[in-house]
């Protein structure tokens, strides 16, 4: 027996009508047995995997959870955050196929997927206005969780996850800034890099690490792009998971103007 | 709460453990693990550490001193600047272009002339708020960046808006008849050379202490 339940591929109406008593010699037909097996094919693989994964158990347990009583839309903000990076990354690794980020070809190549690269603008802005998109969401997401109080006990580890992931956004906003490389990515990564570089004692020394020296030169936009698209992407898909992890064995909180219902025994008691 | 554990004999021939001798005290077991565990730090340790080191590299590496020529020494007058093109970055194209304003040593501004490199005046254009390119005015004789409005008078020295030092300047030499530009110096509002800062970084009173030198500062030769 197939431990998960799906729903049969093939609608009722479609079914072949099952044999009156008499009719046929009591053998199913060839015809019969291909399409009784090719409806249990999708069921068998899936049950392959699940026997040596336990998969659908893990599903289970992270989809079909119990949720209070008053959830909303408001509720739906950390997957559109989500929804709003898988798009980053999607739009990235296109937008990676064109760009080239040497400091004499990069702007020329950004000019390139916007003007000459068949819906190239399209994927562009899709990514510098879904970053817009992603910062938005992720304070919304943020004020639901502080208005809502979802932060206090137990789940104050996931609002330190989540202001990581805050950061790390940020960082993202900052080092994909400079990529197209026209006037104003490059002088406002210049005033970045000085505002870093205005800490004590520290501050000279980090500047020089995100310029890769004492001038903005050769390797400074390549040093962006890589932490633009391998370092930070790696680090937040990794925490997103910890995030969601901590989520789905924590549960969710209700509303703050739903009433916790009294047991039955004590509303008795009142009356 | 006090232990309530049985206290364990060290030795593990007290402990009834198979194969013990007089003496021992690590179990094979542990010393197993234990340098399971260290081979395993050091393997990390051997990757590891070289890639922080490829990646902070730029930070220890100090740069060369480099000195470009812009021109002869009777294209530059004392009383207004020439703005001139010099490359401070090789290999990154126009990015590594900057432009300097350059003139002669003027007896009158700049009072008696300190040493050799002192002849000629080169100002960068690096705004000392936050890094803008500031641009000289001839008609107010002041240095302006468009960024957030930074003012400089005549001889680099703010005179308005944000930034938190005088712009900096180059080192001049002449050789061979031709005007050299060198490498960058920063000054503190009294024109004292300190080593190459960036901008925003004062070097006034305790600033001078908060932002140390940087080791990428290269050595004049």
């Amino acid at each position: 027996m197939p431990k998960l339940k799906l729903p049969n591929p093939i609608p009722d109406q479609l079914r072949p009508r099952p044999q009156r008593p008499g009719e046929g010699n009591g053998r199913k037909s060839t015809k019969d047995v291909v399409i009784e097996s090719g409806r249990d094919a999708g069921i068998s693989v899936v049950d392959w995997v699940d026997e040596r994964t336990s998969l659908s158990g893990a599903a289970r347990w992270t989809m079909f959870r119990k949720v209070p009583k008053g959830t909303n839309w408001f509720y739906t903000l950390g997957s559109a955050t989500m929804f709003a990076f898988l798009s980053q990354a999607v739009t990235g690794v296109f937008l990676a196929m064109y760009y080239d980020p040497s400091p004499t070809r990069a702007y020329e190549s950004t000019r390139h997927i916007t003007n000459e690269v068949f819906l190239g603008e399209f994927v562009r802005g899709m990514h510098k206005w879904g970053a817009t998109v992603m910062m938005v969401l992720i304070f919304l997401h943020m004020g639901r969780t502080f208005f809502f109080g979802a932060y206090k006990y137990p789940r104050e580890l996931n609002w330190v996850v989540g202001v990581v992931l805050l950061v790390l956004t940020m960082i993202m906003s900052l080092t994909g800034y400079l990529l197209p490389f026209d006037q104003r990515s490059f002088w406002a990564t210049i005033v970045a890099d000085n505002i870093n570089g205005t800490g004590p004692f520290l501050g000279p020394y980090l500047a020089d690490f995100l310029r890769a020296g004492p001038e903005f030169g050769a390797t400074t936009l390549a040093r962006f792009y890589s932490i633009h698209m391998l370092l930070v992407p790696g680090a937040i898909a990794a925490l997103i998971g910890v995030h969601l992890y901590l989520v789905a064995k924590l549960g969710t909180t209700a509303p703050p103007w739903v009433k916790a219902e009294e047991p039955e025994q004590l509303r008795t008691e009142k009356v | 709460m006090a232990d309530r554990r049985k206290e364990k004999s060290p030795y593990t021939e007290d402990r009834n453990i198979p194969g013990a001798f007089e003496g021992e005290t690590v179990t094979r077991r542990r010393l197993m693990v234990g340098s399971v565990h260290a081979f395993g730090a050091m393997a990390t340790a051997a990757i590891g550490l070289p890639a922080l080191g490829f990646a902070l590299g730029p930070v220890f590496e100090r740069q060369r001193a480099r000195w470009e020529d812009v021109g002869t020494p009777e294209d530059f007058v004392d009383f207004t600047y020439r703005p001139k093109v010099i490359t401070v970055e090789s290999g990154a194209g126009e990015v590594g272009k900057t432009t300097v304003y350059v003139r002669k040593h003027n007896e009158e501004v700049d009072g008696p002339v300190k040493d050799s490199y002192d002849d000629f005046v080169a100002i960068s254009t690096r705004c000392m708020h936050l890094g803008c390119p500031v641009r000289y005015i001839d008609a107010s004789q002041r240095f302006v960046c468009p960024c957030h409005g930074g003012v400089y008078d005549f001889v680099g020295k703010v005179s308005g808006g944000p930034p938190v030092r005088p712009l900096d300047r180059f080192y001049t030499r002449v050789r061979r008849g031709r005007l050299e530009i060198g490498p960058r110096y920063s000054v503190n509002s009294e024109l004292r050379r300190f080593s190459p800062r960036d901008a925003g970084q004062p070097l006034d009173g305790i600033g001078q202490y908060l932002y140390p030198r940087r080791f990428t500062t290269p050595e004049l030769d």
